[in-house]
């Protein structure tokens, strides 16, 4: 699983990047967790809002820091 | 209601003589702070809900083909009911101009979207009353829409960085919250909000409350009275660096209003307080030249000026 966490780097970015990690390691999912702070790499996956969580390609949350259970349901 | 709970507990509970300085000064405490923190928990989750059918993705859907005037409206409009972080800043603005739309209506977004601030609308609602929380509405609305329109006559495209209009938006599916996650993610926000100004809405509605039992009214109207032409303008600038203080500054603005401080002044401090964002200049930095940075600041503040002396005249 690709797992693609969205943002500048900035204080909520940090959060998500945590609790992705956190979810992964709850569940012991195989998973790469990618950071993606270029901004043109954002525009190219069609967000606007920051931070968002990308999971295989698809969007699963922007503009906002997801709670580690619903990170969980993600990738189960 | 609250305000004989107010009266209960300084006057009955705390034993303090009413009409005295200090039980008007913690009465007024005691009011405005249970009123303000009310009103904060059920307008911000009301927000929170309405933004969530408003992700940045479909604003950008609803302006797409829009031109000039009508796109300008629409973009301040929808500056109101979309969530935006100004780390968001950035995406957004490439975004926006990607799809095709004109660089004055995504300014008119950028300007609309901080100056339209819920916790900035709780406090003059809960502080002034609801007319003047809707006239704070409808007057950042304006300031965005013209603000825009300048800025798009002004034909400032030159002064955008030029990588911004090689990028390729890529298109993805976002998923749908269902209601009940809407509902968490209004409470989770709510929650958030409230962690964060309630210190400054307490420093806030003390210093307010002590302006109100102590502070001379002719201090006010003496420095920044109908009388001062500059007062307007004095306002305005310090305010800028005061960002995003509604929380903090309203309650202070409210006491020194009823000390004598004309409305069309306070109106445009406020104004100031949220529109411009110092973190939200310096992010925008990475897409646009700093002169265009400096058009920006210049040309909101004197729409923000402009319109405090109106109302000034009016109020």
């Amino acid at each position: 699983m690709e797992i693609k966490v969205c943002g500048p780097g900035c204080a909520s970015c940090e959060k998500v990047q945590k609790t992705v990690e956190a979810a992964i390691a709850a569940k012991g999912v195989e998973a790469v967790v990618i950071k993606v702070k270029d901004f043109q790499e954002i525009a190219k996956l069609g967000i606007l809002s920051t931070p968002a969580v990308v999971i295989n390609g698809k969007v699963m949350c922007v503009g906002r820091v997801p709670k580690q259970s619903e990170v969980e349901q993600w990738i189960s | 209601m609250l305000k004989s709970l107010a009266d209960l507990i300084v006057y009955r509970w705390m034993g303090i003589a009413p009409s005295t300085t200090l039980g008007d000064a913690l009465d007024f405490f005691f009011y405005d702070t249970m009123k303000i923190f009310l009103l904060l928990v059920t307008i911000i989750f009301v927000v929170a809900i309405i933004r969530s059918y408003f992700p940045p993705e479909r604003a950008r859907k609803l302006l797409s083909n829009k031109r000039e005037y009508v796109g300008n409206l629409l973009a301040a409009l929808l500056g109101i009911v979309t969530p935006f972080c100004s780390c968001s800043a950035v995406p957004l603005f490439i975004g926006f101009l990607e799809s095709g739309l004109p660089l004055g209506v995504t300014f008119s977004f950028l300007i609309s979207s901080p100056t339209v601030n819920e916790v900035a609308l709780v406090m003059l609602w809960g502080l002034f009353g609801w007319k003047i929380a809707l006239i704070y509405v409808s007057t950042g609305v304006s300031i965005a829409f013209f603000s825009g329109i300048v800025m798009g006559k002004m034909k400032l495209e030159h002064l955008v960085e030029e990588y911004v209009y090689q990028i390729k938006m890529g298109e993805s599916e976002i998923a749908e919250p269902s209601w009940w996650e809407r509902v968490g993610y209004a409470k989770d926000y709510t929650i958030d909000i409230l962690k964060r100004v309630w210190p400054y809405v307490l420093v806030g509605i003390g210093v307010g409350a002590w302006i109100h039992g102590y502070a001379p009214i002719d201090f006010i109207v003496k420095y920044a009275g109908p009388n001062n032409p500059f007062a307007v303008i004095i306002a305005v600038l310090i305010a800028i660096p005061l960002y995003s203080n509604a929380a903090g500054t309203i309650p202070i603005v409210q006491a020194l209003v009823e000390k004598g401080m004309p409305l069309g002044t306070a109106l445009a401090f406020m104004m100031a307080v949220v529109a411009i964002s110092t973190p939200e200049m310096i992010i925008l930095r990475k897409v646009i030249k700093p002169k265009l940075i400096a058009i920006f600041t210049g040309v909101v503040s004197i729409s923000i000026i402009i319109i405090g002396y109106l109302f000034n005249m009016i109020l």
